[in-house]
């Protein structure tokens, strides 16, 4: 059916406000009255809090100073096990952890308060990596220090090393990464006896925070009320950590019975909030002497720092991702998260994928390797294709062909010519060049039942004026969720994107349509939003309202009447599984999820022999992510994505020094600036997904799984050496080059 | 924000003789800050220690580039940007042009002053190899008079230099001698742009008949200063071109370099790429003046 | 220290405020002017996300004490249009995707201005080079250096005409 709307794009809703400078995020906003929070914070690894002393010099009467004993509920923030403390009380166990809160007029005071609390401890010992924690030397998180365990199985792996041609081995490690958000998170907390607690605040899931404060306020639904505001940036650091700040402002406010605006300044952000997981991923793998894959055996294990808080998750899709986009015929994960005395690692972008992908998309160029095979043969004889089942056992549907994504990506590159040439001329170049290939999925939406248990609710409703409002708590934090809900909602409505708009994401407001999170806002989100435009459009027509054909002038006239009329004009979209979709969750088999966007990524690199730096030079994207609602912004998803990718593997190191991140400051933290990014070349494929909004699956999160393996590949095909860990800095190609194959020569005429 | 702005003090006196004769009379009571690239990050963190500051921000005695007919003289609180857009710096100090843009983006370099650059002392500045290549004299000035050294006496130690508390970098001179040199320069940084240097070098080299004549190389991030390798100049003075001693060369470089570990890179990088960098410098001049 | 009085001529508008000498010119503009649209992202001079222009130079308002910005001209991303009034900067920014979160986009205008005041017909190194002080962690900037050259070749347009 040919449409209007969705498949153009339609300018960014908050855009005008954005480009203006016009657009209100929390530090732009105050409120009467208001206070400045701030957080001590433990300055050790790990011990038993022995003393808390205040010295003398400072004005303490003038501050506010809350405590573990302040907390009227539960001294946890709300996730999935809630053992991570609002505030410790006795222990502490990773630096950085909140102790207490202080509040002050003046926010220029602070700093010299926070430095002013003096914290005695006894120390206990500490553990700072996967290998120290599975030792259990000492135990510092449960009895067993695993914050979670899975074990997926398919097939009968162990009868398969018996027919293997090949068994090829190999370990992969991935370090930890800071989303570096540019706006830090902050939030303002207002409370009263009367309406109970209000926070405005930079978050992505408002509903995540406000059952984490009813929970630690002992407050009923009604008395917590939560509202994002403009939010600048976040991709999965702002799921988890804003129910810690949310929590601490409104205990401030509690306490002194004003407004507070608690806002991280940027080295207290870094040091404080979450990364993504480091991981090690050991494959063994039995391979036929045609390339045919036959079995894996898959270790993977992810480092969730010392509170469990989102690992569970994040465990789940990284060991569901483990096997990569391959048929396997035998399969086994074992995946275990560990507690270590860091601070809690927690969702990023990708949320275990990347972690699990990069480690086989490296090993299959391993594999090729091993086995005589192009990268590109290996993939081929391997591709998940319709028909063949998943490691759990999900049927690849009809439509999913990644063979035409690789030739396209491939023809894209001008793959085969370079490799051929830069094979060729490396020997003769102090400049090393390579290319090399990822292909790769990403499951779409909750995974498993998550999706079914979370029922989640969108609405649409008109104002008086027949404005048609869309009514999510899905929020806007740069992906383009106003964007695309309001095209969605524009198309079922059959009327102009100008004449919908976004209801504020107010808890009092909008239902609860789930966290922002999961590359799930277009599919999920966008078809309960359309479903719901359609039950207004129904209502109207049936009620004799509106008549079609009609133009967006008499559809706002008719819902103009119908309020004035009967009240109200609303509709609610509900979570509906698509049919035959099973899951089961002590298994791991089943459907995973409702559907797969599929990718591949081409890198080109240069490796320059004299610093050993590492510098993309050109990248292709190829991906199938079902109908693509909004061309530009979905391309900007895409391009951004693989600019963190490019950082995750080549730049973004966080120096830890006993727990604790050292270079927490952007003149420290490596991102890429617009000189280091090479030219992005995207391209989609539309294959329609029949159970999402016209046709969508997920996009957000599938570019950051591509780049570091694509981008390790092409330097290990530059350098013939084998690269299995990032990030990948020049000190790391350095000790492989070096005393190798590119020794400096001697004296040399020019 | 880690700092109360209440708790300091910031003076603008209007002339550079009023700024010398507070400085005269306070000796070490002032820290003077121009552009604020440096002082203004350590005050944001909340770790500037010294309280009470004397703007140089435009002082109009500061900021101009005069071309005479044997030096150019580049005023102390001239920006990377007035540096990088003089056409005669341009042609004939090719090196410091190009080290003024490694400075930050376009607003650091817009901000950042080469008399900050230089007295900040970071052994990790980007301008200072430039300078060593380029035989400048620093000119310091106070209430006292003025003095004139070569640069390559202005570093004493790790954030330690010979300027003297009541004094200001007035001026750097270059000498005009360079036209015809041929010259290498190349940052290492952590990225592209925005970069704090992991190892940088200038060079140049006046070559005739097949031979180096004369070379002047600078180095920065392998010492505690940045360092003229001042050896290596001797060893390769009158070295024919085909026949450059890069091992033995590599090997005074060796000795003469003390880098270290630090949150951006390590020794061991340091000390390869240096190595490296000093070949490619060799080669690539030697390459040029052929 | 005490309480100055100080001048400025922001956004083409006079303004007094009474401010210590080492304040930031960032926090001057935004609480005691309430331009919030200059954003902080590091407070270090390495983000851009403050870039605002004093005397036609484009800096970093949070490296600038507001006392040497006294008797000075500023534009901040205010001073460059409104929703109903875009510059042609801005209005390539909103049409070809080069804002998302928003947070560096004040600073990236502004930054992007700045280039095409001095250079209004850069060539893509020009682009990369003039905004490599403002970092983006959401576009990859490929959406921003396409806005930066649209609104160049609108200019020509304009000119041309």
């Amino acid at each position: 059916m040919q449409q209007r709307i969705v498949g153009t794009s339609s300018v960014r809703k908050e855009g005008a406000a954005k480009v203006c400078g016009t657009a209100r995020y929390i530090d732009d906003m105050a409120l009467p009255g208001m206070l400045y929070g701030a957080t001590v914070r433990s300055s050790i690894p790990r011990g038993r809090i022995t003393k808390i002393e205040f010295d003398l010099e400072i004005p303490w009467h003038e501050f506010t100073i809350v405590t573990a004993a302040d907390i009227p509920g539960s001294n946890s923030i709300a996730l999935v096990q809630n053992d991570w403390p609002c505030l410790a009380e006795k222990m502490v166990n990773h630096f950085e952890e909140p102790i207490l809160l202080l509040a002050h007029p003046d926010c220029h005071l602070l700093p010299q308060a926070v430095s002013s609390v003096r914290i005695e401890y006894e120390p206990l010992p500490s553990i700072h990596s996967i290998a120290e924690s599975e030792r259990q030397h000492p135990v510092v998180w449960g009895t067993d220090n695993i914050l979670k365990s899975y074990l997926m199985e398919k097939g009968d792996v162990d009868a398969a090393w018996a027919h293997a041609d090949y068994i090829i081995e190999g370990e992969y490690e991935t370090g930890a990464q800071e989303h570096l958000y540019i706006e830090n998170n902050g939030v303002i907390a207002d409370y009263s006896e009367d309406a109970g607690v209000t926070v405005w605040g930079s978050m992505q899931c408002p509903f995540y925070v406000h059952k984490s404060l009813m929970h630690l306020m002992a407050l009923p639904e009604d008395k917590v009320r939560v509202i994002q505001v403009e939010t600048g940036g976040a991709f999965g650091g702002k799921e988890d950590y804003p129910s810690m700040i949310a929590a601490h402002a409104a205990l401030l406010a509690r306490k002194a019975a004003r407004p507070i605006k608690l806002v991280y300044d940027r080295a207290e952000d870094m040091a404080a909030t979450t990364k993504r997981h480091p991981s090690r991923t050991r494959h063994r793998t039995a391979v036929a002497k045609d390339g045919t894959l036959l079995a894996a055996e898959i270790d993977l294990a992810l480092d969730g720092g010392a509170y469990s808080t989102l690992s569970s998750t994040v465990l789940s899709r990284a060991t569901i991702h483990a096997g990569g986009c391959y048929y396997w015929p035998s399969l086994r994960v074992r995946a275990h998260a560990f507690a270590t005395n860091t601070p809690p690692h927690g969702a990023f972008r990708g949320f275990g994928a990347p972690q699990s992908l990069f480690a086989i998309e490296r090993h299959m160029d391993r594999i090729a390797a091993a086995i005589g095979f192009t990268p590109e043969e290996v993939r081929r004889k391997n591709f998940l294709r319709p028909g063949l089942t998943t490691a759990t056992g999900q049927e690849i549907p009809p439509g999913v062909d990644l063979d035409h994504l690789l030739t396209r990506a491939l023809e894209a590159s001008s793959y085969h010519e370079k490799k051929l040439r830069f094979e060729q001329e490396n020997p003769r170049r102090a400049l090393k060049k390579g290319i090399g290939i990822a292909a790769f999925l990403h499951g779409a939406g909750f995974t498993g039942s998550g999706e079914r248990r979370m029922r989640s609710i969108a609405s649409m409703d008109a104002t008086p004026e027949g404005n048609l409002r869309v009514l999510v708590s899905s929020t806007e934090f740069g992906q383009g969720t106003n964007t695309i809900l309001c095209q969605i909602a524009a198309e079922a409505l059959g009327i102009d994107y100008d004449a919908v708009c976004m209801a504020p994401p107010d808890t009092h407001v909008v239902p609860n349509s789930g966290p922002t999170v999961a590359s799930r806002t277009a599919m999920v989100v966008g078809k309960l939003v359309a479903s719901a435009a359609v039950e207004i459009k129904r209502i109207l027509i049936d009620s004799g309202y509106l008549h079609e054909p009609y133009i967006t002038a008499d559809f706002q006239q008719a819902a103009s009447a119908y309020v004035k009329d009967r009240g109200s004009l609303c509709a609610e979209g509900h979570y509906q599984a698509p049919p035959n979709v099973y899951w089961d969750d002590d298994t791991y088999h089943g459907e995973a999820y409702g559907a797969y966007a599929w990718a591949v990524y081409v890198a080109e690199v240069a490796v320059d022999t004299v610093d050993y730096h590492v510098s993309v030079d050109d990248f292709v994207a190829v991906q199938e992510v079902g109908r693509v609602i909004n061309p530009v912004l979905a391309t900007g998803q895409v391009e951004g994505g693989i600019a963190q990718g490019i950082g995750y593997a080549l730049y973004e190191k966080v120096v830890w020094q006993n727990g604790h991140m050292s270079n927490n400051q952007m003149t420290n933290y490596i991102i890429v600036t617009s000189q280091d990014i090479p030219p992005i070349h995207v391209y989609f494929e539309e294959v329609p997904y029949s159970y999402g909004a016209f046709g969508a699956k997920g996009l957000g999160e599938l570019p950051i799984d591509g780049p570091a393996p694509a981008i390790l590949n092409a330097v290990s095909h530059a350098t013939i050496e084998d690269f299995c860990a990032i990030p990948l800095l020049p000190e790391d190609v350095m000790a492989k080059l070096v005393r190798s194959r590119f020794q400096v020569g001697e004296e040399v005429s020019a | 924000m880690r700092a109360c702005p209440e708790h300091f003090n910031l003076v603008s006196s209007g002339s550079l003789s009023s700024v010398l004769g507070m400085l005269a009379s306070d000796r070490g009571k002032w820290l003077p800050i121009a552009g604020g690239t440096e002082i203004m990050v350590l005050f944001s963190a909340g770790k500037l220690q010294q309280r009470n500051l004397i703007n140089l921000w435009n002082l109009a005695e500061l900021r101009e580039i005069r071309v005479n007919e044997d030096t150019v003289s580049i005023g102390g609180g001239c920006t990377f940007s007035q540096i990088r857009s003089h056409p005669v710096i341009a042609a004939e100090f090719p090196l410091l042009a190009l080290a003024a843009g490694w400075i930050g983006g376009v607003a650091n370099q817009n901000r950042a002053t080469i008399a900050g650059n230089l007295a900040n002392a970071s052994p990790a500045a980007d301008s200072p190899p430039a300078l060593l290549a380029c035989e400048a004299e620093i000119e310091l000035i106070s209430a006292r008079g003025t003095r004139r050294l070569p640069y390559t006496q202005c570093h004493l130690g790790y954030k330690r230099t010979v300027i003297a508390p009541d004094e200001l970098i007035y001026a750097i001179q270059l000498p005009r001698k360079f036209s015809g040199w041929c010259t290498y320069a190349r940052k290492v940084g952590t990225r592209n742009a925005q970069a704090i240097s992991k190892v940088c070098i200038a060079a140049q080299a006046k070559i005739d008949f097949g031979r180096i004549q004369t070379i002047r190389i600078g180095m920065g991030s392998i010492a505690p200063i940045p360092l003229q390798l001042s050896q290596i100049e001797q060893l390769l003075a009158g070295c024919p071109i085909d026949r450059i001693p890069l091992v033995e060369s590599r090997k005074l470089l060796d000795t003469a370099i003390t880098p270290i570990d630090d949150i951006r890179s390590t020794k061991t990088y340091r000390r390869q790429v240096a190595g490296n960098l000093l070949e490619e410098c060799l080669r690539t001049l030697a390459g040029t003046g052929a | 220290m005490t309480n100055q009085r100080i001048t400025m001529t922001v956004n083409g508008v006079d303004r007094t405020i009474e401010a210590y000498p080492m304040e930031r010119l960032l926090d001057v503009l935004r609480e005691k002017l309430q331009l919030t649209g200059t954003k902080e992202g590091c407070g270090e001079g390495e983000c851009g996300a403050c870039s605002v222009l004093l005397n036609g130079e484009l800096v970093n308002s949070c490296l600038v004490p507001v006392a040497q910005a006294a008797n000075s001209r500023v534009i901040t991303i205010e001073g460059l249009g409104s929703p109903a009034n875009l510059d042609p900067v801005q209005e390539a920014f909103l049409r070809y995707g080069g804002s998302q979160c928003g947070m560096c986009t004040p600073g990236m205008i502004v930054a992007a201005k700045y280039l095409l005041n001095h250079n209004p017909h850069p060539s893509p190194e020009e682009i990369r080079e003039g905004l490599s002080g403002n970092l983006c962690r959401c576009t990859g900037y490929m959406r921003i250096f396409e806005a930066v050259e649209m609104a160049s070749r609108a200019q020509r347009g304009k000119s041309a005409t």
